[in-house]
């Protein structure tokens, strides 16, 4: 048992670590605030360096990677918290024509709910009588559909790969600011108040990146649905954790904070949530 | 990333399992959990059967008197022996996990072979005499003295909430050689035998009704400077090393044995109708996340422990924060399953649910464990 990343896998992570660092950094992420919209030129790049292909067997064109290489890559999308339907497109890699080069946009129905559905060229599932929504994140159009989709266990095991890095991220912006922000001359991050969130942020991470990674690698239902729960909770709470330690700050538009809370948010809605895990986890014990 | 197991891996877990299957049954009834004398006779007549069996200190190194296993193979032992139900360690704890591995990394060869191989026959008790009345949390303000006297330190002083105490051979005890140095500075470690003449031993009763704990009285106790571990003065680093074992390693079985609680309460649920009560189902489902994640993170820690070689890190403080508050809602959750029956003492996991309370406190609370994780993990100022 080397339960590790290996130096393949570290290098992996650091590769789309730097795309995305070059190509949707915080700036990136605020002017896709002001003029929402898909990127088709970065979807493209990720669809060139393999990101939908990962899984892909190399004899259909694909990278011929598992499922823990795209738990790393997803982790990483969720930490720059790039907006799109990643997880539908990497999902119809080789079923749908241009989803695994990026030439093609693929949204699903997940839940009751379909992401980016007006921007996508294909749907997958079944989306008639679609209603849109005022999406809560600024960076995920929503519609609402009747008939709600059953969870595939890769779709809810990315999400929680998507969430995990949010969650890291929200940690890491706490951790930041409360180094660097003072009052009472020193600063916040010495008060203990403050300290213990920025603890609890980190343990939830942890615990969360350790039930992800094991289910990349297991691929056992029972490991998702735990990934997934402690992923949502890891990412929500996190976001909450890091707004608080914010202070005034936190509450306005421009702090990148609430982006973070509202994409977990609707992470949270995706086929696979809190009750659907917990009924399965359940019915395990019964095993 | 690898979760599977080698053969030799898989091999070692096979023959524990017919061993288990084998010994097992042929042990006596589980004494009360509050008759100590008992518990010792039985936690360490499981101890020599493990020796016996070529189990004991299995990943204490082979120069300390152990098997020198992978951390991969005693987390194997510890997955196995609580899986099928085998004894705790009980009254072993504070020697096997605490002492023994504190002397094996810094004792003087003397020492290990005078404790070691007796703590691994399961001859000896230890407790730990580290907290004192107003040294609790704030441990490195502990007061009790120790002066050199010829080839003897003599001490004077009184612990607190010392564990086993009343059945201990030998104390692993905490003194202030040097009251003028800073605080963190003249603190020595000493191995006591609790029969030395001037200890009083003083028992108290915890919530769950047992005398699990004691106060111990040092009255001019005469300890051999032989009897020290590490330099005179430098039993601060000595005592990190230790209580990095204590949250490093101390707590990864029993999180195997939440799992089978779990599973006996869906079961108990079951069998009184609470199971269809989607709230209650929904909840032991979360827990069965919670301590599946547990288990994940237990092995993370022991593969980065195995690539770095030896010495947890302060990685454990983030497990320990996690279990001892998970292990509370475990036991609430049973509360919820047995209904008023939560209320009556001899019904099972009522005096756990009651013991569950100590995880928070003890071995540093976790308002402690908070400011270890963000101080040494994140980098935050010291500072209130
Ligand atoms: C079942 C059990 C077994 C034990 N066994 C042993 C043993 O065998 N040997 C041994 O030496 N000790 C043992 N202990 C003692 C244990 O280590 C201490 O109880 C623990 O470290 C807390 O110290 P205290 O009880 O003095 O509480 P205090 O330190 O007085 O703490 C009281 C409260 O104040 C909080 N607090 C204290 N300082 C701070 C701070 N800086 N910031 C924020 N909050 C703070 C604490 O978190 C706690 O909530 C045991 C305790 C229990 C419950």
């Amino acid at each position: 048992m080397r339960f590790q990343l290996t130096k393949d896998q570290r290098a992996l992570r650091d590769g789309v670590r730097q795309l995305l660092a070059r190509r949707f950094d915080r700036e990136a992420l605020r002017t896709a605030v002001q003029r929402p919209g898909l990127d088709r030129a970065l979807w493209r790049e990720l669809g060139e360096v393999g990101f939908f292909a990962l899984r892909l067997p190399e004899t259909d064109g694909g990278v011929g990677l598992g499922l823990p290489e795209a738990v790393l890559a997803f982790e990483e999308a969720g930490r720059a918290l790039l907006p799109g339907p990643l997880v539908a497109t990497h999902l119809a890699a080789g079923t749908v024509p241009g989803a695994a080069t990026g030439e093609t946009v693929v949204a699903a129905v997940s839940g009751g709910l379909v992401e980016w559905l007006t921007e996508a060229d294909v749907v997958v599932g079944d989306a008639s009588g679609a209603v849109p929504l005022r999406s809560v994140d600024p960076l995920t159009p929503l519609h609402r559909v009747p008939a709600a989709a059953a969870p595939d266990p890769v779709a809810v095991l990315l999400t929680a790969a998507e969430q995990l890095g949010t969650a890291t991220r929200a940690c890491d912006l706490a951790v930041q600011h409360a180094r660097v922000r003072e009052q009472f001359g020193q600063p916040v991050g010495a008060f203990q108040a403050v300290k213990h969130l920025c603890a609890e942020l980190l343990v939830r991470v942890e615990v969360a990146r350790a039930a992800v990674y094991a289910a990349a690698v297991t691929a056992d239902p029972a490991d998702i649905a735990a990934a997934r729960l402690l992923a949502d909770e890891a990412a929500v709470r996190g976001a909450r954790d890091c707004l608080q330690v914010h202070g005034g700050m936190g509450f306005t538009w421009e702090s990148e904070v609430h982006l973070l809370l509202k994409r977990a948010w609707v992470r949270t809605r995706r086929a696979g949530a809190d009750t659907e895990s917990e009924e399965l986890l359940a019915a395990e014990l019964m095993a | 990333m690898d979760l599977s197991c080698t053969p030799e891996e898989e091999q070692f877990r096979a023959r524990l399992r017919q061993w288990l299957g084998d010994v097992l049954p042929t042990l006596p009834p589980k004494p009360s959990p509050d008759d100590w004398p008992a518990r010792r006779v039985y936690d360490l007549g499981w101890q020599r059967l493990l020796y016996d069996a070529g189990y004991a200190g299995l990943h204490w190194p082979a120069d300390a008197g152990g098997r020198g296993a992978t951390p991969t193979q005693h987390l194997i032992f510890l997955e196995e022996t609580e899986r099928a139900g085998a004894p705790y360690v009980g009254a072993g704890f504070v020697g096997l996990l605490h002492a023994g591995p504190t002397i094996a990394a810094e004792g003087s060869a003397e020492q290990r072979a005078r404790w070691l191989p007796p703590i691994l026959r399961g001859e000896q008790v230890w407790c730990q005499g580290f907290s004192e009345p107003d040294a609790g949390s704030d441990l490195a303000a502990l007061r009790t003295r120790a002066w050199r006297d010829g080839d003897d330190y003599v001490v004077s002083g009184s612990k607190i909430w010392t564990s086993h105490a009343e059945v201990a051979d030998w104390c692993e005890l905490l003194v202030r050689t040097d009251p003028s140095a800073p605080k963190h500075r003249g603190i020595t470690w000493l191995a006591m035998p609790m029969d030395a003449p001037g200890i009083t031993v003083r028992p108290l009763r915890t919530l769950a009704g047992s005398a699990e704990f004691a106060e111990v009285f040092l009255d001019e106790v005469r300890v051999p400077v032989a009897n020290r571990v590490g330099e005179e003065n430098d039993g601060w680093r000595v005592t990190m090393v230790t209580l990095s074992f204590e949250r490093g390693t101390a707590f990864v079985g029993e999180v195997v044995a939440c799992r089978r609680v779990l599973g006996e309460l869906a079961r108990e649920a079951r069998k009184n109708g609470r199971w269809d009560d989607p709230l209650l189902r929904r909840r032991l489902g979360r827990l069965n996340a919670e301590f599946r994640a547990l288990w994940r993170l237990t092995q993370w820690n022991v593969s980065e422990a195995e690539a770095s070689g030896g010495v947890p890190g302060v990685g454990g403080s983030v497990f320990k924060l996690r279990y001892s508050h998970a292990r509370q809602e475990l036991y609430d959750a049973a509360a919820c399953v047995l209904g008023d029956e939560a209320l009556d003492l001899d019904r099972p996991w009522v005096l756990d649910r009651l013991s569950s309370l100590s995880y928070t406190i003890a071995a540093g609370t976790s308002q402690i464990q908070r400011d270890i994780v963000a101080e040494r993990i994140l980098g935050l100022p010291k500072g209130r």
